[in-house]
């Protein structure tokens, strides 16, 4: 199975203020953008899951005239809370990256 | 038709300008040259303390090629959220360091220091009042909250910065504003197109971001009666409708409606289109809310510890089979030993990060993961004081160098690279507001100096 990195551009994941994170996937054509739209894989609820956050929270944008998925939502804890693990979170783009299509 | 020239020349002041592209940038005469200096991006630490992410000389550097090109060319300088986080002491350092480069170059001229800082006096009164208001995703609020913030900021919109300059300021140094507030102040005094002066600004406020190379710092905005154009500097970057449309992506949780003080910008129905010149875009169509209640968002930031750390090198074998139960074995024997000297469980916690294994991403690694080659091991201490804090780090150095994964092995001695081992790190802080407060007008909750230099 493909996983999403292998059908995207760009994954990619950065805060949006210190209590949000955003995380978008970039396709370079409408036919890796639709696999990716259309994957019961990547949805809302998989990113709920794979994030472990509730699923109401989470806010999704698809932005057809460029090819991108956009989801983001609240993070668990604000940035630099005292045992932070990734600042701007940068580096959450990952899990989402290796999910399977 | 109105019309009005922007040179934002860096999506951070400090950072360095890029002085070819600048003056790329001054050659196509701005009506005004406006710089967002701000972030939270960084941590909770710059606010909490009043500290700046960039140095004193730095930050001269980046003030004295804008100050010195906006007085040979007679326009105004705009500064939002001076020194990262926009407190009152941070307004006064960039007013400081202005002063000097006029003095320096013999110049004469009036800066307006405007003040967004709160006391939490003044925010209480406000949540009394029932002007406070949590936004999506905000931290659970008290209010003995605004009292545990080292520091409270309000968000400037862009009506202090016109207002500053109308008073014969040359040069306008903010305390913490909307990122876009100093860069769509003047296009929306200038009776520009209200959503376009607003949603220009957010495309360009990050600098070159938006362009198809991020070398330039630099990017030129001109916002008009109808829509916005942004020009790269570089004379081979370009702009297309794809680098400025998906720039309105980055770091915003929202694309489609953005929140100013005065109003929301939406974006849903722009148009993005390339000019014939082949690098600038012009957009059109993004549409403008006014706010019942004009808001400025709070930021706010405290101090909740004192850390230090320690860090180690591990390649045994043993301990990179099973990082998760060397961490737990270690932490519950050195436990043991630090409640044995009489230190309270509730004045301290401690905590490690497996860099290598999953310090980075959390939790348990996925199945068939295979062992690290080494892994570095970093040891947080949090305590009430950075005295106890120093006390359990140094319970833990023996430890640290020598906890067997099998405890009936003989000791292995483990790699640190730093002697002393630990190091005290001072306070750990964190934020906690993500509210707006009503105001009753712009400048309710702002204080304007001014300093003329003659």
């Amino acid at each position: 199975m493909p996983m999403v990195q292998d059908i995207a551009m760009e994954v990619r994941s950065k805060n949006a203020g210190p209590f949000w994170v955003t995380l978008e996937i970039f396709c370079k054509d409408d036919e890796a953008y639709q696999i990716i739209k259309n994957s019961p894989n990547v949805t809302k609820e998989k990113v709920a899951e794979t994030y472990m956050v509730n699923p109401e929270q989470i806010k999704c944008f698809y932005c057809d005239s460029i090819y991108v998925a956009k989801f983001s939502f609240p993070r668990p804890k604000p940035s630099g809370h005292k045992y932070e693990n990734d600042m701007h979170t940068g580096q959450q783009y990952i899990r989402l990256a290796e999910l399977e299509v | 038709m109105n019309t009005c020239k922007i040179l934002m020349p860096i999506g951070s002041m400090g950072a360095g300008f890029n002085p070819e592209t600048f003056a790329a940038g001054m050659a196509l005469g701005p009506d005004v040259i406006a710089v967002d200096a701000g972030s939270t991006d960084s941590g909770p630490g710059y606010l909490a303390n009043g500290m700046c992410k960039y140095t004193r000389a730095m930050l001269k550097s980046d003030l004295s090629i804008a100050v010195l090109a906006a007085k040979k060319a007679g326009i105004p300088f705009f500064v939002g959220s001076c020194g990262t986080c926009g407190t009152d002491n941070m307004v006064d350092l960039c007013a400081e360091l202005v002063e000097e480069i006029y003095k320096e170059n013999g110049l004469t001229g009036k800066i307006a220091k405007i003040y967004s800082q709160q006391t939490a006096d003044i925010i209480k009164k406000k949540w009394d009042e029932g002007k406070i208001r949590a936004l999506d995703g905000a931290p659970g609020v008290c209010r003995e909250t605004f009292d545990e913030c080292t520091n409270i900021v309000a968000l400037l919109g862009a009506e202090p910065f016109i207002k500053a300059w109308q008073n014969g300021a040359d040069v306008v140094l903010g305390g913490r504003a909307t990122d876009t507030a100093n860069i769509a102040a003047m296009a929306v005094y200038k009776g520009c197109n209200t959503a376009a002066a607003w949603h220009g600004a957010k495309t360009v406020e990050c600098g070159a971001q938006c362009t198809d190379t991020s070398e330039d710092k630099g990017v030129f905005l001109t916002v008009d009666e109808e829509g916005f154009t942004v020009t790269p500097l570089g004379e081979k970057t370009r702009c297309t409708p794809y680098t400025i449309s998906a720039h309105l992506l980055y770091e915003t949780s929202d694309p489609t409606r953005l929140t100013e003080p005065s109003g929301s910008f939406l974006t849903k129905d722009a148009v993005y289109t390339q000019l014939p010149d082949g690098r600038s875009v012009r957009v059109i169509g993004s549409t403008f809310e006014p706010a019942a209640k004009y808001t400025m968002k709070l930021e706010g930031a405290g101090i909740v510890g004192y850390q230090n750390i320690s860090l180690v090198g591990i390649t045994n074998r043993k301990v990179l089979a099973d990082p998760e139960t060397w961490i737990k074995n270690i932490s519950a024997y050195v436990d043991k030993f630090i409640r044995k000297v009489g230190i309270d469980p509730g004045d301290y916690s401690f905590n490690f990060k497996a860099y290598g294994y999953n310090a980075v991403i959390e939790g348990p690694v996925p199945v068939g993961t295979p062992p690290p080659r080494e892994i570095g091991m970093l040891l947080t201490v949090t305590a009430k004081t950075q005295e106890l804090a120093t006390q359990i780090a140094k319970i833990f150095n023996p430890y640290l160098l020598h906890f067997p994964a099998d405890l009936n092995e003989d000791l292995p001695s483990f790699a640190f690279p730093f002697s002393p081992v630990d190091i005290p790190r001072g306070a750990t802080c964190e934020f906690k507001l993500l509210h707006v407060v009503e105001c009753d007008d712009p400048f309710e909750l702002v204080r304007f100096e001014y300093v003329e230099i003659e």
